[in-house]
């Protein structure tokens, strides 16, 4: 154990060490090089800003909306255009939009985040296991994986529910379950272009086990790319949510999930831009955000692009 | 090699563009002969008229086939002959005979004979396909259908009943799909294995109507061709093409733009937002179908009377009536749509929702209770279980909603595992008894019983106006018949686990040069070969 | 898969062959198990899912009796691992079935509705990739200007826009109001009957007829969806081609390049989207695999008849026939795509051609 510095200056001067004397002031060191990193990337910072914004949102959506998001009067408020009163204006039930789209930052927040958790260590994990083992590991993952892949998508997530049940949990992990193996394709590419390496090569002479050389040193490579694809992904996962929903195994209404209310502004979009508008333009801005956050990410994780 | 494909891409963009102009200069309206209806058909799973029993082919079959007789499409309680020029009924009234029109042709050029016309009832029954039972009700079987349907000469058809039915209700049966008239030579010059030109006939066809089935291309397009064999007048249209468009909104673009001529699922606000487009028309008929909440009386909430009574006072009728199903529905609270005999027009129920608290509080349920209800995921379906749901909630009721496809909720409410259950019931037939048959009638409530009416669906147990049902579809005298119905409806408001919501109103929407296009209140009683262009 | 075997300086004839007989055997092997697994996965589906698949074929109203017969003929109460013993049986001998939603041979149907899809995909990948690519490469060059957030705002808004709302508004807009493309179909009403189809692609069939005022008909009512389709897979394409070429042009290579003082041109197009490439084909198949699949929400706006819209409708009605023939058909792209952009990475990149 080291001791550990007191002022705030000498903690910096001891997480910048060329010379960490632990290998917990190592890594702990390169989460702060990455974090100055990432920090001085200022639209990554944006992302981070909304991401958290968002984050607020959710957890004070009963103070921030003006109106209940599930209470509405056919005839007095339906369908009304955007207006001071109501900002985003309102929906076929006579819901106000603004507030449902404050409530459904929970929702969203839970499905994106989930489905994000879930798919992309399997699919990163799979990937880099198949591509570095090779031979038969790697023919039996990638078989499986091609199931999946091959699979129409929606089709897939359909037969989950229907074996889990309906709600936006299942739903969830019905999506994350299909979702892993794009991103185990490509981190297998990834790794099958990174294994000829050198530097592979001269772990391998010092003895590292394949546990730790995919874990170590390959996994760090591939990352950078699975991330750049799980925040692009953000908007599709949110939408497949909606997709889901056309089937019947989505959000319940009257549920104010996103993807949810771009359905059903769907039969206004003629002569009511603003029922689908309103939570289309919600999902570009979290998506945006997560991916600039992801590209921010990219950039500071990225053990090559190390300034 | 990137650059190489780029520069291919661009051409083929460019090129693209220039074809995209030359054909966007070249479109113009359909062509003068052609009918283009935009119409979501792909309920389409068949063209044998025996075994049809949809919406869309409802209409193509009564275009393309001609039958026994028909009703006046301006007064449904009026029969008009077709291939039958005449008919009687025996004085016991079990004894239906028919004189066949003398000259009549199919499409193929066969003379249409009373052979064909006991073939096809005899097949019909036979094959016993979901529509077979409009026909086998009147205690036609397999066995029996040969001696009971016979051709007695060379143009006169007899039908003998097991009973005396009301012989407006036997007649009102032949008018039916099911009892389409097929060309007998023809489809058995067809037959696999004995299976009377089964196989054949659900893509084919084999009819003498006004018009003949060029074409189906499931879930894409269905194509009508004028038949120049038909004994009557001649339609003036060529052709109408339907057109499979499922989105309401590419319907209605595609009629604005002239590339339709006639669009069908329009929504409410499509149709008020066309109503002050000058180049476009609107016309609409009440049709046989009503659209019901139902509580599923296995649910020992659901079953008490009060709790029932209660759902029918949480029903915002008006507010509905005049947003979610505008143009589109007529608030109706019986299970006889009007236009069927003896159809009551009395609406007691409106919002409110201190009434329905005061009937909850007498069930012992005065703080609410959890109850789950199923709904298809299309409008107006959903956005009516919403507005429920909300108003439920004032009276303490906490409706849970299920989401689901179609076939998915219907598999789950034929098994009678349901709460609540938001759907609709069309005739099947113009006659009261089809929907007296299923609304009050569940002569077996077990759960293997062999008919499982609406009634059976939910549990809804009625020994006695079953008794009440079965009478009325054998009273001969018309007034007598037509007060029992009036009185089943009477006590079905206030007794039933059925909330009746709305009559749907189908509305179509048509470019202006399109002229005689009338919905009927059937499917099959939307004429085509009536339409013209100018 | 099927990695580059070591090939052995002036290797005897004999040995070739046996290897490749042995790799063609293994390459077989693994194909049979991806479409068994995709057999077991369909059939596993078509069992689970709450829907009845009698009510397809007898509607709501039919007597119980029917429905009894029905559920007898269709098999369905056989045991379970009989019913699929049949099922497989059936279909390893070419037999899909027929479709119970439209009366047709299922392989029928697919010969229909595929090539509608395929035609759409093909325009709209190479309209993503065409444009995505240089895109991705300005955006990497650029990299944090004003050209790189232009790209990535400009492929977020493909990506978050619901689809059915960019396809209405295009039709709207490009076909309503403009008339620039014709509308919803795949040809106009007045072609319909004027050609006999052949391959089933339009463009082709029309072309081939000599008919070319239908070609310019077919492409006009072809080139909104695509491009929308192609929209869609230009914002991922486009992303994964900056992070590629990020990638590569941190490479020493490249600076080594440089120094040689080659063209910066020559080095970005040349030497480092070269590299780049390797991993994007990768992601341009995917792309068009999932395009392949068929867009529901695409079809249903455009009203094109196509796969997505045929495997949807079949798995709501569960007729689980024309589900497994759509499925296989998926899965077959895949495998195929699969293949060639294996091949392609050992053309391409020279490391995976390396000794182990």
């Amino acid at each position: 154990m080291t001791v550990a510095p007191a002022s705030a200056e000498t903690w910096r001067e001891w997480l910048m060490s060329d010379r960490p004397q632990s290998r917990r002031q190592a890594s702990l060191g390169r989460a702060y090089g990455a974090w100055r990193a990432f920090a001085r990337n200022r639209l990554a910072m944006a992302g981070l800003g909304i991401v958290l914004a968002l984050l607020l949102m959710a957890l004070f959506a009963d103070q921030l909306a003006p109106y209940s998001p599930t209470v509405g009067d056919l005839r007095t408020t339906r369908l009304l255009p955007p207006s001071a009163a109501h900002w985003f204006g309102t929906d076929d039930q006579g819901r106000d939009i603004l507030s449902r789209i404050i409530y459904g930052s929970r929702i969203t927040l839970f499905v994106v985040v989930l489905v994000a958790v879930l798919a992309a260590p399997i699919g990163l994990a799979v990937g880099t296991i198949a591509g570095y083992a090779g031979g038969l590991v790697d023919a039996a993952l990638m078989r499986i994986t091609d199931i999946f892949l091959a699979f129409p998508r929606l089709i897939l997530a359909l037969a989950f529910v229907a074996a889990l049940g309906p709600g936006i949990e299942n739903a969830v992990i019905a999506i994350a379950i299909t979702s892993w193996p794009p991103y185990a394709r490509i981190a297998r590419a990834e790794t099958l272009t990174i294994r000829q390496a050198d530097y592979i090569a001269a772990v391998k002479l010092m003895g590292a086990s394949p546990g730790r050389i995919v874990l170590r040193h390959i996994m760090p490579l591939c990352v950078s790319s699975v991330i750049v694809r799980v925040t692009l992904d953000m908007a599709g996962i949110i939408l497949t949510a909606a997709g889901l929903g056309f089937l019947g195994l989505g959000a319940q209404p009257p549920s104010p999930e996103w993807g949810a209310m771009i359905a059903n502004g769907r039969l206004y979009v003629l002569d009511q831009w603003w029922v689908a508008a309103a939570p289309g333009a919600a999902i570009f801005v979290v998506s945006l955000a997560f991916n600039l956050l992801g590209d921010g990410l990219r950039d500071a994780l990225d053990p090559k692009g190390v300034k | 090699m990137k650059h190489s494909t780029f520069r291919a891409a661009a051409r083929l963009i460019s090129a693209g563009a220039f074809a995209a102009m030359l054909a966007g200069a070249a479109a113009a309206a359909t062509p003068k002969d052609t009918l283009v209806v935009a119409w979501a058909i792909d309920d389409i799973i068949t063209m044998d008229p025996a075994e049809t029993f949809e919406i869309s082919t409802g209409e193509i079959m009564g275009n393309s086939y001609d039958r026994l007789l028909r009703y006046d499409v301006n007064d449904p309680s009026k029969l008009v002959p077709d291939l039958a020029k005449s008919w009687t009924v025996s004085e016991d009234g079990r004894t239906f005979t028919f004189e066949l029109r003398d000259g009549a042709k199919f499409a193929s050029g066969n003379p249409v004979t009373a052979e064909d016309a006991a073939f096809s009832l005899q097949r019909a029954v036979i094959l016993d396909k979901t529509p077979a039972f409009i026909l086998s009700q009147f205690g036609l079987t397999k066995d029996n259908v040969k001696d009971k349907v016979k051709a007695t000469g060379p143009l006169t058809l007899t039908i003998e009943t097991d009973k005396s039915y009301a012989p407006s209700f036997v007649l009102n049966c032949m008018t039916a799909n099911v009892a389409a008239i097929v060309d007998k030579k023809l489809v058995l010059s067809k037959e696999q294995n004995g299976d009377l030109g089964y196989a054949w006939l659900k893509t084919n066809y084999a009819g003498s109507g006004p018009l003949k089935i060029r074409e189906w291309r499931a879930n894409e397009i269905l194509a009508l061709e004028r038949n120049d064999n038909y004994y009557g007048e001649k339609s003036k249209l060529a052709r109408v093409i339907y057109r499979h468009v499922k989105e309401a909104a590419t319907q209605r673009l595609l009629l604005e733009k002239g590339d339709a001529d006639v669009a069908r699922n329009l929504t409410p606000q499509d149709l008020d937002a066309l109503a002050s487009n000058k180049d476009i028309k609107e016309t609409g008929t009440p049709k046989g179908t009503v659209y019901y909440i139902s509580l599923n009386q296995k649910n020992p909430n659901l079953a008490k009377p009060e709790v029932r009574e209660a759902f029918k006072w949480l029903v915002d009728y008006g507010a509905i009536g005049d947003t979610l199903i505008k143009n589109i529905g007529i608030i109706h609270q019986n299970f006889l749509p009007v236009g069927l005999l003896g159809a009551s027009t009395e609406n007691p129920y409106k919002l409110d929702v201190d009434k329905a608290k005061a009937l909850l509080a007498k069930a012992g349920l005065a703080n609410g209770f959890k109850v789950t209800m199923d709904v298809r995921t299309v409008q107006p379906v959903q956005g009516i279980a919403e507005a429920v749901q909300q108003t439920a909630k004032r009276a303490g009721i906490d409706i849970e909603i299920i989401p689901g496809d179609g076939k998915q909720t219907l598999t789950k409410y034929r098994a009678r595992s349901h709460d609540m259950y938001i759907g609709q019931w069309g005739a099947d037939y113009w006659d009261p008894h089809t929907n007296a048959d299923t609304f009050v009638r569940n002569p077996d409530n077990s759960d293997d019983a062999k008919s499982k009416p609406l009634a059976w669906r939910n549990a809804w147990d009625i020994p006695e106006l079953t008794k009440k049902a079965d009478a009325a579809a054998l009273e001969r005298d018309t007034e007598k018949r037509k007060a029992m119905y009036l009185d089943m409806q009477a006590e079905f408001r206030k007794t039933s686990p059925f909330v009746m919501i709305y009559q749907m109103n189908e509305v179509a929407a048509y470019r202006s040069n399109v002229v005689g296009l009338k919905i009927g209140p059937t499917s099959d009683a939307t004429y085509m070969f009536k339409v013209s262009k100018q | 898969m099927a990695h580059a075997e070591r090939v052995q300086g002036g290797g005897r004839r004999n040995a070739r062959l046996l290897r490749a007989a042995d790799s063609v055997g293994r390459f077989l092997v693994v194909i049979l198990l991806t479409y068994l697994g995709l057999l077991a996965v369909t059939f596993f589906i078509g069992r689970v899912i709450p829907i009845d698949p009698v009510l397809a074929v007898v509607g709501d109203r039919a007597p119980e009796h029917v429905i009894a017969r029905v559920r007898e003929e269709m098999g369905l109460n056989k045991p379970l691992w009989e019913q699929f013993f049949i099922y497989v049986q059936k279909v390893l001998q070419g037999d899909f079935g027929r479709s119970v939603l439209t009366s047709n041979p299922v392989l029928q149907d697919i010969r229909r509705a595929f090539p509608a899809t395929i035609e759409l995909a093909t325009l709209g990948i190479i309209l993503g990739a065409g444009i995505g690519v240089p895109l991705g490469v300005w955006a990497a060059v650029r990299r944090g200007g004003l050209a790189d957030q232009l790209v990535r705002v400009m492929g977020l808004i493909g990506y978050s826009a619901p689809i059915f709302w960019l396809g209405l508004m295009g039709l709207l807009v490009f076909y309503a109001r403009l008339g620039w493309v014709s509308g919803p179909g795949r040809i106009d009403v007045a072609y319909e009957y004027t050609l006999t189809p052949v391959t089933g692609f339009m463009l082709v069939d029309t072309a081939m007829a000599g008919e070319w005022e239908a070609f310019g008909n077919a492409f006009s009512h072809l080139i909104l969806p695509a491009s929308l389709l192609g929209y869609f897979s230009l914002a991922y394409i486009s992303r994964m081609t900056r992070s590629f070429m990020l990638n590569e042009l941190n490479q020493e290579y490249v600076t080594a390049a440089r120094a040689k003082g080659l063209s910066e041109a020559r080095v970005i197009w040349r030497h480092a989207l070269r590299n780049a490439m390797v991993p994007l084909v990768t992601v341009i198949a995917l792309s068009y695999a999932g395009l392949l699949e068929g867009s529901v929400l695409t079809e249903t706006v455009f009203a094109w008849p196509g796969l997505g819209l045929y495997i949807t409708n079949s798995l709501q009605n569960a007729d689980m026939n024309a589900v497994l023939g759509g499925t296989i058909v998926v899965g077959s792209i895949f495998i195929g795509l699969n293949l060639l952009s294996d091949l392609l990475y050992r053309v391409l990149d020279p490391r995976t051609r390396a000794t182990r």
